[in-house]
């Protein structure tokens, strides 16, 4: 009875392994075939920018391309209730923060490396389940008369000058990334002396990056703490009458920290062939032209011409760190929540 | 004979029925018998899908253990967060009470000029999303940003949910007994404070239960006014911190808190007393001169309606004119509009097929389980709609796989969210009817079923009608759910207005606010119409 039970676990066992070799070739196989059908993306990106890019790929490919919009945030958290059971294929968010909470959750599959390895490692998971496709700086938003010389690195918005006059969107995950970075970087006992001082200068709070923006533009603060590509968007969309102005942060500022939009394959994708041929189509040439183009961002993949009115981002030197160790984001809450910006 | 005048949430539209078969609701021999089982098993399956999100927060806070729910809880925190979410619905509440029953009295009882006009405009600021208004009101003064702002937008959105009840219950008094107190030398003054009010109280009760559970399970007005209430920091907990059980843990806390709050206004309501009226139907009043008051009275309500609707519509066109030059895509504001009124159709006509059983059993039995199955349809409703909606996902993906995503799922979602705004005006529009004409039809010889669908239901027919455009009016409105569990491609009003400000795209946002606005102004005018249509009936006095 022991012997046959034996036998034929043994048995069970060499089908496995035999099926999953098979399921490896079959896996290369597709690879090589024409990946077609229809995928899902999740996308915390906004359908009016994305859309035409995916319309593209999906006349060029044959691929359906099912869009389901949303916010960055709450389509991470959705992802993470449906876990195994996810309808998406491709996960397309805004920051770091929501790709590393999912790829956390182990529902990503690994990319293929020649596809990560086309952005710096920075811009990267270190296990490569998801890759940036563009890049977001964190800049010092500033309205040039109430603050003609704003500060270009983080202890300079400490001064007794800026009480009061500082912008900032407790909820936003770009502001939460800064801060984990910042814990990142200095340790949590100096983020927590850098975050208390920052309290201290009774920032004004707001919904999102926008706000602070048109706030700094209208002159009710004079400075915000947002994405650099806020400020270029309202100009192309009210022309002249702006009158903000993007304040880079010095080298190695913890303040000018480089996020990334980026992509990740959903592991349990029943298509995902597809999927990877979406993020290759994203990363590639044309995916990191129309970045570039549209959006005010800096494509990542090296080759790619950035928007003139931008600094290169070879010339930003952000501060060094890894995207993947931004995936902290419950501590940062506390911490936050701890010193009072987050709730007072 | 004695009626219990309006012990529900939003008031009985009356039936003209009513009046027709002369009697008045009569409650000896309710609440006896055994309820029927054809009522009861769908009011079980009704209440069991009210309290789904409960089920999912319960597995969810406890997910990381019970130390960590301990953790959460026991911070200065939580109960500032408590303070704070606590200090602005009774603030809004009490300022709803007040604006609510001044305006429905001025309507009912007062030599208004222009009354009927005045009846329906009253109820239009529910028309109004709450995050719209929100962004119209500080981005105009910055610095109402925080709780004064939050206070201004919240009580010019619900005021309405007391207007309605007490309107109704005011013109079903019977006028007799204001004439008799003033015969006695009342004054006017003392008639009001000491007689009308008394008597429409469980109406007012009602309204202040809806707007103090809208209150705290609204996200749009206290985000865009930055005030930190529970909602807030339950979103921030799920979009940027990724941490579903302090979400979940804080989320039950708040079911705690609409708990107490349900409870306390069952309380004040079973004290309330019940009001004794004649046989027959109640003889319209007719309108106190206000003399002197009259312009201020005027000036008052000008002032209400100025500040809920014209200032957020004025705004909102505003933003489209500075962005004219872009022109707006009229297919796509056309398809969100088909959208929106399809699901917005199928959400009112499952609330109230949900409802009706709820509802019926509530005000004709008095057992112990039908009142905890009533209110058990309340609780979610204090819950902010992304925790409603992150708990269908998580019922959904895993039991409702086929469904999930589609139509079903969305409109069950729907029906969690704003079952108690149905089942409320079945409830009372049932409790006014004679329950004598449904022994009648029992004593020969119908089932139940063949009772319900026979006699209450078309006799309560105005009163549901109103459940459902109260219903249809809050799924047009509805962002957080929608967002989620639509079916993939479908877009509504509320789902395009958010791409568009999510983008800061004001401009863009303008056709679909205006056209949310003014959608949603049809059900909220047939709200008020039902009621006028009972003021028109024959036997009106009414100039």
């Amino acid at each position: 009875m022991g012997r046959a039970t034996r036998t034929v676990g043994l048995l069970v066992a060499a089908a496995l392994v035999v099926a999953g070799c098979g399921d490896d070739d079959d896996g290369d196989d597709t690879g090589s075939a024409a990946p077609s059908g229809t995928i899902t993306i999740y996308s915390g990106r906004s359908e009016d920018l994305v859309k035409p890019l995916l319309d593209q790929f999906a006349a060029e490919t044959g691929i359906t391309v099912e869009f389901r919009g949303g916010d960055s945030g709450e389509l991470g958290a959705q992802l993470l209730t449906e876990g195994d059971a996810s309808p998406a294929d491709v996960f397309f968010s805004q920051d770091a923060g929501a790709l590393g909470a999912v790829s956390k959750a182990g529902l990503f599959e690994a990319l293929p490396a020649e596809l990560v390895e086309r952005v710096p490692e920075a811009y990267r998971a270190a296990d490569a389940t998801w890759m940036g496709l563009s890049g977001r700086v964190r800049v010092v938003v500033h309205h040039p008369e109430l603050a003609p010389a704003p500060p270009d690195h983080i202890d300079g918005l400490l001064a007794p000058e800026w009480k009061g006059k500082i912008g900032f969107a407790p909820t936003n995950a770009s502001w939460q990334a800064f801060v984990t970075g910042l814990r990142v970087l200095r340790g949590d006992d100096g983020a927590r002396a850098w975050l208390e001082g920052f309290a201290a200068q009774d920032p004004v709070a707001y919904e999102r990056n926008g706000a602070v923006r048109d706030a700094v533009d209208a002159g009710e603060i004079a400075l915000g703490l947002v994405n650099h590509y806020y400020l270029y968007e309202k100009i192309a969309a009210e022309g002249d009458g702006v009158v903000a102005e993007n304040q880079y942060m010095a080298a190695g500022d913890p303040g000018g920290l480089v996020n990334v939009a980026g992509a990740g394959v959903l592991a349990s994708s029943d298509n995902e062939a597809a999927a990877v041929a979406l993020v290759d189509y994203l990363s590639g040439p044309k995916g990191q032209a129309y970045f570039a183009e549209k959006t005010f961002e800096y494509p990542l993949v090296e080759g790619t011409v950035t928007a003139d009115v931008l600094p290169p981002l070879a010339d930003l030197d952000p501060p060094a760190l890894d995207l993947s160790d931004l995936d902290s984001l419950g501590e940062t809450q506390a911490l936050l929540a701890d010193v009072g910006l987050l709730t007072k | 004979m004695s009626i219990a005048a309006s012990p529900s949430s939003l008031e009985a539209l009356p039936a003209p029925a009513l009046r027709r078969a002369g009697a008045v609701a009569r409650r000896r021999r309710v609440g006896r018998r055994r309820p029927p089982l054809a009522l009861v098993a769908p009011a079980v399956v009704g209440a069991a899908a009210a309290v789904v999100p409960l089920w999912y927060l319960a597995d969810r806070a406890t997910s990381q253990g019970w130390s960590e729910v301990a953790d959460e809880l026991w911070q200065r925190r939580t109960l500032d967060l408590v303070v704070r979410s606590l200090a602005l619905a009774g603030v809004v509440t009490a300022l709803c009470v007040v604006i609510g029953v001044a305006a429905a009295w001025l309507v009912a009882r007062a030599d208004l000029p222009g009354r009927r006009v005045w009846q329906v405009a009253l109820a239009l600021p529910l028309a109004i999303p709450s995050y719209v208004s929100a962004f119209a009101w500080v981005s105009w003064k910055p610095w109402l940003a925080g709780f004064r702002g939050a206070v201004l937008v919240l009580v010019l959105a619900s005021y309405p949910y007391v207007y309605l009840p007490v309107l109704a219950a005011l013109r079903r008094l019977d006028p007799a007994h204001e004439e008799v107190a003033r015969s006695l030398g009342w004054t006017p003054r003392k008639v009001v404070l000491l007689l009308t009010l008394r008597q429409v109280r469980p109406a007012i009760v009602a309204g202040a239960l809806l707007v103090a559970l809208y209150v705290l399970s609204d996200f749009g007005a206290v985000a865009t006014m930055r005030f930190e209430a529970f909602t807030w920091v339950i979103y921030g907990a799920y979009r940027a911190g990724f941490n579903p059980a302090q979400a979940a843990i804080l989320g039950t806390v708040l079911v705690a808190v609409a708990v107490v709050i349900v409870a306390l206004e069952a309380h004040v309501r079973g004290s309330a007393s019940f009001t004794r009226l004649g046989a027959g139907a109640p003889r319209p009043s007719r309108p106190l001169p206000l003399g002197r008051w009259r312009v201020a009275a005027v000036a008052f309500l000008v002032v209400v309606l100025a500040a809920a609707i014209a200032f957020p519509v004025a705004q909102v066109v505003h933003w489209m004119r500075r962005g004219a030059d872009t022109g707006f895509d009229v297919a796509r504001v056309a398809s969100a509009v088909g959208a929106t009124l399809r699901l917005s159709a199928l959400a009112a006509l499952a609330a109230l097929a949900v409802a009706v059983p709820i509802g019926v059993l509530a005000a004709r039995f008095r057992q112990r389980y039908v009142h905890v199955l009533e209110r058990s349809t309340y609780v979610a409703h204090g819950l902010p709609g992304i925790v409603i909606a992150i708990s269908l996902v998580f019922v959904g993906v895993r039991l409702l796989r086929p469904i999930y995503q589609e139509t079903p799922l969305l409109v069950l979602a729907y029906v969690v969210l704003f079952l108690p705004l149905a089942v409320g005006t079945v409830r009372s529009s049932v409790e006014q009817l004679p329950v004598g004409l449904e022994e009648v039809a029992r004593s020969l010889g119908h089932s139940p079923a063949r009772v319900l669908a026979r006699v209450t239901v078309p006799l309560a027919a105005p009163g549901l009608a109103a459940g459902a455009a109260l219903v249809f009016l809050a799924t047009m409105k509805e962002l957080p759910a929608t967002l989620l569990l639509r079916p993939t491609g479908t877009e509504t009003l509320a789902t395009e207005l958010w791409k568009a400000t999510s983008i800061s795209d004001y401009a863009a946002a303008g056709p679909y606010a205006l056209a949310i606005i003014l959608l949603a102004a049809v059900p909220t005018a047939l709200l008020s119409g039902l009621l006028t249509a009972r003021a028109d009936g024959p036997g009106d006095a009414l100039p």
